[in-house]
């Protein structure tokens, strides 16, 4: 029987840690000092209402100006080059300023690291300062009215023009985000009349003032109109315009649809700040006012935010050292959906009765928005139900259908 | 910042799992039942290896190692589902005898404990009984005025019957005295609860893996309606948030044991919560596992019971979800 010792590998340099390094304190400090000194002291209206969205824009404008806006991405394309522990820094000190949600979100975090991927230099050029600028604003169309969880089901075509050098794009999508206040939408199209499921489909960058294009608002459950169908009538797209190779827009929109689920889109900041505020939101209305179930509740969901960031951290340390979550990212989705909906329900619990008024005390109940938002969490990015799937199939190895 | 066992850490581990692997199978368990409750041979290759003793100094024959270090194997413990008392010697009574007591025998004790020549028992406040008293040469016993270090020839032993079979449980009845009272023995017990709080979740969380796994190859190979019934959604999402639950609650026991070797001021809450997370999940899981296995899985024959049964035992050892939930909330809401 051999002693453990005898198993020690001499790779001593690696330890468990839970600090920072002065370095990354010293970047700390400094995000939470600009963050002080400009995250607007009244909160801005919702971005996803025409007036809120403009407002945003001048804050993301201040964001780019101070390079704070894409921090992790090159400073040639207006970053940091900040590393992926900075960047995590960067978003618990954001949110715990309580600054404003990132309206062009669905392009810096979505779309930019498949075109650091897929792009061509010349795109990458092209597109990525403009994005971190905030003059390009970009929505995701994925979703269809008949092609939902089934994405591989679309039907919105591009038609090859090669007299014009390009394609001719016509059909629907819907749920789109921000659409009818951003300038450019990426999604998947079917370039092979042919082909079903996931084959034959590519990945297009369309402005949305090209002719052949109309985008209608409408109003999500919260009222706001941050929902929009966009219309293709044989609207015309330049080749220059592809992300990735023609019919391979499956493999790089999973590229996209794997930062969403996992770590970029929803940083364990968020929730922890959410937390911080729901323990601080019980004790000012004093305890005694929460039932004992309602600060059970509080105290699982403050956990699991907990959880949450050290999956995260444990993550990040796989990732830094070149082990990729793959699929694993759909925990990630299931958990901080569910986080979010815990989160905000117990809110509402310590509000009791005032839970349902848009505004207490004269100032705007945050938590009202924030339940409705939650309840979204679980069905955008793919629903928890399809992340499911992809667990048991995906992770645990069970057999498909 | 690096939240990730190290090589060594993970060669351990590693190493412990081969060893039960082959040493502590699930026939070794179930015959556990019939035996003394403990698997022949096992203990002394587990000292020999120095698990027993990896928290002890080296002078006292120990390897000097930390919390964190043992941790991922008392999950090995668990995932094997050991019925000696790995989590309550290694994790519990050598840490406490080394930082707390002070007596020339402390380092004996220590010396023989870590050899696997002497054999402690753990009898913390809330725990019913204490786990292979029988053939304790010494006791960690805790009283309303702390934690106490006590021959085994003072003590009474009367046996209890747990479902878990290859638990063999005493309820120990002692005198509390001066003599026997450790010299800063309330903190030795708060320090000993969380340790046993933080090792028996690990335990949990090995106990769920194998829960989870037995139930995915089952599932994987049973077929009904002409298919195997791992194709159905049903089954699929019910194991799909079990291992959600299970591995959201990981890191919490991973931090827990941590936070305890760095002296991290919060290391009793981050016990609590780890105690907690780790209890819902090992429910969750061996409630799915149950589920999803049918009728074969409520039998004797079947190995799950022998995993469900000491997943039920653990759950309420060392403090229940609830209680540790509510530790956690004075912590956070006062
Ligand atoms: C707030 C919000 C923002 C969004 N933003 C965008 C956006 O910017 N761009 C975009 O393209 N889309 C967007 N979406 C749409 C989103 O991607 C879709 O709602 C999602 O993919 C589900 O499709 P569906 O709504 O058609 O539901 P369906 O696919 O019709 O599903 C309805 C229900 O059936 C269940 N279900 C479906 N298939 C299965 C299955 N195989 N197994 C088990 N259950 C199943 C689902 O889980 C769900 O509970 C957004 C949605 C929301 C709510």
């Amino acid at each position: 029987m051999r002693r453990l010792h005898a198993y020690l590998t001499g790779r001593q340099n690696l330890r468990v840690d839970l600090t920072w390094t002065p370095e990354q304190d010293a970047f700390r400090d400094e995000c939470r000092t600009w963050l002080q000194r400009n995250v607007p002291s009244e909160p801005l209206p919702s971005g996803d209402t025409r007036e809120g969205f403009a407002r945003h824009l001048d804050w993301e404008r201040q964001l780019f100006a101070d390079r704070w806006a894409v921090v992790s991405w090159p400073e040639a394309y207006g970053g940091r080059d900040a590393s992926l522990w900075e960047w995590l820094i960067f978003e618990e000190e954001y949110y715990r300023a309580g600054a404003p949600q990132r309206v062009t979100q669905n392009g810096i975090f979505l779309l930019a690291p498949t075109i650091f991927e897929f792009g061509t230099r010349t795109q990458q050029d092209y597109y990525l300062p403009r994005m971190a600028a905030a003059e390009d604003l970009w929505c995701q169309g994925w979703s269809e009215p008949n092609a939902g969880s089934d994405l591989a089901s679309l039907t919105s075509k591009a038609v090859r023009d090669e007299a014009a050098g390009g394609w001719r794009l016509s059909g629907q999508k819907t749920w789109t985000t921000r659409g009818a206040f951003c300038t450019h939408l990426f999604g998947l199209f079917r370039t092979d009349p042919d082909s079903v499921r996931h084959h034959g489909l590519t990945y297009f960058m369309v402005p949305l003032e090209t002719e052949g294009v109309t985008v209608r608002g409408f109003g999500r459950l919260d009222g706001d109109e941050g929902f929009a169908e966009v219309f293709f009538d044989e609207a015309f797209v330049s080749d220059d315009l592809i992300l990735g190779a023609v019919g391979s827009g499956w493999s790089v929109a999973m590229a996209t649809t794997s930062s969403e689920r996992g770590l970029t889109l929803r940083s364990p900041g968020r929730f922890q700040a959410t937390a911080a505020r729901l323990v601080r939101l019980v004790r000012d209305r004093g305890l005694d006012t929460a039932d004992p179930s309602t600060r059970e509740a509080i105290v699982r969901a403050w956990m699991a935010a907990e959880a949450y960031s050290l999956y995260t951290l444990a993550d990040v340390s796989g990732m830094v050292e070149g082990r990729s979550p793959g699929f694993r990212s759909s925990l990630n989705k299931i958990f901080w959906s569910e986080l979010d909906v815990d989160l905000h329900t117990a809110a509402l619990a310590v509000l009791g009765g005032e839970g349902e008024l848009e505004t207490i005390g004269g100032t705007e109940n945050p938590w009202l928005k924030g339940y409705q938002f939650s309840l979204s969490g679980p069905i955008y990015a793919g629903t928890n139900e399809i992340q499911r799937n992809i667990i048991a199939e995906r992770v645990l190895g069970l057999p498909r259908k | 910042m690096r939240f990730a066992f190290t090589d060594d850490q993970l060669a351990f581990a590693d190493a412990v799992r081969e060893l039960l692997a082959d040493q502590c199978d699930a026939a070794r368990v179930r015959a556990a039942w019939d035996g003394d409750g403990r698997v022949p041979g096992l203990w002394d290759r587990l000292a020999e290896m120095g698990v027993l003793g990896m928290l002890a100094p080296e002078g006292t024959g120990g390897l000097g190692m930390a919390d964190v270090d043992l941790v991922a194997i008392l999950a090995e413990g668990g995932r094997a589902a050991i019925p000696d008392p790995l989590a309550a010697t290694a994790a519990v009574a050598v840490p406490t005898i080394r930082d707390h007591a002070q007596s020339d025998d402390a380092e004996r004790w220590l010396a023989e404990i870590s050899a696997g020549t002497a054999r402690v028992g753990v009898g913390l406040s809330g725990n019913v009984g204490v786990l292979h008293a029988a053939d304790a040469a010494i006791f960690l016993l805790e009283a309303d005025d702390g934690l106490h270090l006590v021959d085994a020839d003072v003590v009474e032993l009367q046996p209890l019957d747990s479902v878990d079979g290859a638990r063999r449980l005493s309820a120990v009845t002692w005198t509390p005295s001066a003599a026997t009272r450790l010299p800063s023995a309330e903190l030795a017990a708060s320090q000993a609860r969380d340790r046993a709080a933080v090792a028996t979740a690990a335990e949990l969380c090995g106990l769920a893996d194998t829960m989870l796994a037995m139930t995915v190859a089952y599932v994987s190979e049973r077929r009904q309606f002409g298919v195997p019934i791992g194709s159905f959604q049903a089954v699929k999402h019910q194991l799909a948030d079990a291992l959600v639950e299970l591995e959201f609650a990981k890191p919490l026991v991973w931090r827990a044991a941590l936070s305890r070797s760095t002296g991290d001021p919060s290391a009793s809450m981050h016990a609590s919560m780890a105690k907690a997370a780790a209890s819902d999940a090992a429910h969750t899981v061996g409630l799915a596992a149950l589920q999803c296995h049918g009728a074969i899985g409520y039998t004797v024959e079947c190995d799950l019971h022998l995993w469900l049964k000491r997943s039920w035992a653990l759950r309420a050892q060392d403090g229940d979800a609830a209680a540790h939930r509510r530790l956690v909330e004075a912590a956070l809401l006062g």
